[in-house]
């Protein structure tokens, strides 16, 4: 493996025109490694010279996993973050531990890995007690050595662990540091990525470069489903190197440079069918109630709703509409195929789960693919980049040589898979001391498909390659009844067959539409009662650590009860929402001050405070930096963001028909962390994102009455609801 | 049977007053190679203070292209490619420029700056230092451009206000969310205090 490494890194430093693509080397016997997570040789190697190598399967999206998986096991090494080389999302080196998705890449690889790293604490002092003739008790791992406590003779790490690594069974009872004594968890550390980030020479994906390796750019139909009739492969003539890769309705051209290929793609000339398969994005909420469906389930049920909201106001409906992950950058890869073998550098948050993918998709075996992390622009679910792996995959086979293909940014906004529409019924009553006494959530849903291992590839579609049809939304059903005491509940949701446009998991999926609809929708009935919504929602609460950070966020804005809409009349307002995400994890409570002009129905986001418990923290800086991009990413989602189609293609394929948040939109932030070092850590990167819409819906209604359920909340939007006052 | 809607080769922006660095002449009409008679064999210019020659063919490429796939300068970063987010700004003359919409022939004669030219890990530029004190970057795409646009604001306003800062900025898009950051940066680096 060294070699295989090394070889790389030899690639780098030649290769004239390449960055210096040194990935990290790892320590340790290579007779040792393994990659089975049950082993902490998948985890953890140490060389002769004591030097730690870890293998994370997640990896760092820009969330600062880099630094918070190193923290987490040199804490147990009793080592600083700096001794320790990380080694992410490769398959032939890391375990699998799940996509570093649904806000598990501390919560769940952070925790397996320190659970190894306590493991191999626990192996090093059982080997050094023996060699140092000393009781277990009495010694301690600490800066590289296993040394008594009331000091003596010391070994080091490197001498303890020989060629076969530990050989030794991952023991999910080792006993971990007291949190007391940590000294590197729960630091605000510096991300080891950032200079080089700042400074331009961070390596991507998109900077890595192979010897003889062509740049490829796929030609998307104009119309989703087109048929490719004909293509005139003399129209690139002109591009000296270029030429067409066409498997069925897959069309391709390669080039020696990036620019040739864009010029050739630009130039060529294809007839396509025509294609109007799509409904067009005005029909997407109506779509969403007529079905058809295949499923209905009732998600919770406690006593009889029905019967409670007999009498109740009728149902009311929140929609959240189609929306692109919108990464700034290309979607990119390189594959290189050949001799019964694949290697796939990728930005993919799934390096495991699409190895069986592109091995099908190339026709080999599974332990014949590789797939490489390396960094991509910003990814918040599955965005372009495994399509753009697949596109150079099948370049790379079709053309033996290595490929490098980057998208255009129409072909982002217009072809990455869409975040799923949503519809969210609700219907409530609320007694007039705010007790909450019966609750209905009725949603409208697109039904992820059992078993599928990933969304669909848009290139091995077009060239006519099986691949598993079907569904991938996330788990979007969740955070739809209030996290308040209610005495008669029902979540039901209508799960429906299909679509409108190729979906998947985009950032916390389907909750910040949940949480929008259920923590409006408490405001609206504490509204009705005139009750101050926060004070309700502390009534309502059972569990402290809700209550904790629900009165942090208020208090941090100076919250004191007083009549909604607010009595000052000048168009500014204030908004609180809550969530315990998943009903399980980890409890945020956002609070926002804004202004609303009525003359330009725009809405603008003064202040944002945000009180945040995942508990234990890693590391607040990292923490604090992952909310701050929740509240805004998710700003950007609930004012400005709407996928439109007509019934061929996407027609929202830039800043001016797919606006994102710009600086001068971007509020004052405070955010608070409630640490709890007793607690199991949760995740970060997506639970202060759910409860922002909601806070921004209600202080809109407190600033200027009018009760928005539909996202975006465009002027248009604003001025429509005031006209109806 | 539908002929497929041709878009422009490359998305220059159609108001040429967006347009980031003047056309020197006419544009070559792209895959046109510029006739040998009327140009240079090669066209000139400095970048990060070392002296580069392009072949004058490829005077339609745009700059991004040539200063990462021709120089190696990788941390220039294509972003949008249609001058709307900003990610791929170098200076040109010490103005921010957007390298996706200043072709090679248009930088000829110029002195370029990329973000490689600004600083190293081990010698930032001082806005480099304020963004990694402030750990400013997430997946980092967008840092470069802004980092660059920065700099050109420091350097005609060396304490920018968080205003100033934010309407020097305003062309840049983050995606992940570091705006609150990058500000910070900018303020820190004028010597203010980043609230």
């Amino acid at each position: 493996m060294t070699r295989e490494l090394s070889r790389r890194a030899f690639l780098g430093s030649t290769a004239a025109l390449s960055v210096a693509f040194t990935l990290p080397r790892p320590a340790g016997a290579a007779t040792a490694k393994t990659n089975d997570p049950a082993e902490v040789d998948g985890f953890l190697s140490i060389g002769p010279d004591g030097s730690v190598t870890v293998y994370c399967g997640k990896v760092d999206l820009g969330q600062g996993l880099r630094v918070a998986i190193r923290q987490m096991a040199a804490e147990e090494l009793g080592i600083g973050i700096e001794s320790i080389v990380l080694i992410e999302g490769d398959t032939r080196f890391t375990p699998d531990q799940g996509p570093t998705a649904g806000s598990t890449g501390v919560a769940r690889g952070g925790v397996q890995i320190r659970q190894a790293a306590a493991t191999a604490r626990q192996a090093l002092i059982r080997l050094a007690a023996a060699r140092l003739d000393r009781s277990p008790e009495d010694l301690d791992l600490r800066d590289g050595l296993v040394a008594p406590r009331d000091g003596g003779r010391s070994i080091g790490m490197g001498d303890l662990v020989g060629e076969n690594g530990f050989a030794l069974k991952l023991d999910p009872k080792a006993p971990l540091r007291d949190p007391a004594e940590y000294r590197v968890v729960g630091k605000p550390l510096p991300r080891p990525d950032v200079p080089a980030k700042v400074c331009g020479t961070h390596a991507y994906v998109h900077d890595f470069k192979l010897p003889g390796m062509l740049h490829g750019r796929v030609i998307r139909p104009p119309s989703v489903g087109a048929a490719l009739l004909k293509v005139d492969e003399t129209s690139i003539k002109a591009v000296k190197g270029a030429r067409v890769v066409r498997i069925k309705d897959f069309l391709a051209v390669v080039a020696n440079r990036e620019w040739d290929a864009i010029r050739a793609a630009g130039m060529l000339k294809a007839i396509w069918s025509d294609s109007a398969r799509l409904m067009g994005h005005g029909a997407v909420r109506d779509a969403l109630r007529a079905g058809p469906f295949i499923a209905e389930e009732v998600l919770k049920a406690k006593g009889d709703a029905a019967a409670r909201l007999a009498e109740a106001p009728p149902a009311v409906d929140y929609y959240w509409p189609v929306q692109s992950h919108g990464s700034l950058g290309p979607s990119c890869a390189v594959a290189q195929v050949g001799n019964g073998a694949a290697t796939i550098w990728t930005a993919s948050q799934a390096t495991h789960k699409f190895r069986p993918t592109f091995a099908a998709l190339l026709g080999l075996a599974v332990d014949k693919v590789r797939l490489v992390y390396l960094d991509g622009s910003g990814c918040y679910g599955m965005n372009g980049h495994d399509d753009a792996a697949a596109d150079a995959a099948l370049l790379a086979k079709a053309t033996g040589k290595p490929v490098r293909v980057a998208w255009s940014r129409d072909d982002e906004l217009g072809w990455d898979p869409k975040g799923p529409p949503q519809l969210i019924a609700l219907r409530g009553a609320m007694s007039p001391m705010g007790q909450l006494l019966g609750w209905s959530t009725e949603m409208w849903l697109p039904k992820a498909t059992a078993g599928l291992p990933n969304v669909p590839l848009l290139s091995p579609e077009a060239a006519g390659l099986d691949q598993p049809k079907g569904l991938v939304t996330g788990l979007i059903a969740q955070n739809g009844d209030p996290p308040y005491a209610v005495a008669d509940l029902e979540v039901k949701v209508h799960w429906l067959a299909d679509a409108p446009l190729r979906p998947s998991n985009i950032r916390a999926p389907g909750k910040i539409a949940n949480v929008f609809a259920v923590e409006s929708y408490f405001d609206e009935l504490c509204a009705g009662i005139g009750l101050d919504p926060l004070v309700t929602r502390l009534m309502g609460l059972r569990d402290l650590r809700g209550v904790a950070v629900l009165s942090k966020a208020a208090s941090m804005m100076a919250w004191a009860p007083r009549p909604v809409p607010n009595p000052k009349g000048d168009g500014s307002g204030r908004g609180i929402a809550y969530v315990h995400y998943k009903h399980s994890e980890t409890y945020v409570a956002v609070a926002m001050e804004v202004a609303v002009d009525r003359d330009t129905g725009r809405i603008a986001v003064k202040r944002v405070t945000c009180a945040h418990d995942c508990g234990l923290v890693i590391n607040p800086d990292a923490l604090k930096m992952q909310i701050e991009g929740c509240v805004l990413q998710t700003l950007s989602r609930t004012l400005l963001e709407e996928v439109t189609f007509d019934t061929s293609r996407v027609t929202s394929t830039d800043q001016s028909t797919y606006p994102i948040l710009g600086f001068a939109e971007v509020p004052h932030m405070d955010i608070e962390l409630i640490d709890r070092p007793e607690q199991p850590p949760m995740g970060g990167g997506e639970a202060a994102a759910t409860p922002v819409p909601a806070a921004l819906a209600n202080a809109v209604f407190d600033a200027a009455g009018i009760r928005l359920r539909t996202v975006p909340f465009t002027p248009e939007r604003v001025k429509a609801a005031l006209r109806t006052l | 049977m539908a002929a497929l809607g041709k878009p422009p080769i490359w998305p220059y922006t159609a108001d040429p007053t967006k347009r980031e660095a003047p056309m020197s002449g006419k544009p070559a009409s792209p895959g046109k190679p510029v006739s040998k008679a009327k140009a240079p064999a090669l066209l000139s210019l400095t970048v990060n203070g070392a002296p580069r020659h392009a072949a004058a063919a490829d005077g339609d490429m745009p700059l991004v292209f040539w200063l990462r796939d021709e120089l190696g300068l990788t941390g220039t970063h294509l972003g949008c490619g249609k001058g709307e987010c900003g990610s791929c700004t170098v200076l040109i003359d010490g103005e921010p420029a957007r390298s996706c919409q200043t072709t090679l022939a248009a930088a000829a004669g110029k002195a370029v700056t990329t973000i490689e030219g600004l600083g190293t890990p081990q010698a930032p530029h001082p806005l480099q230092a304020a963004f990694i004190a402030e750990q400013t970057a997430q997946c980092g795409w967008c840092t470069a451009g802004m980092v660059v646009e920065g700099a050109a604001l420091l350097a005609r306003n060396a304490q920018p206000g968080r205003d100033e800062a934010k309407a020097a900025l305003e062309g840049h898009l983050c995606r992940c969310g570091s705006h609150h950051r990058v500000l910070r940066a900018v303020l820190r680096a004028g010597g203010r205090e980043p609230s």
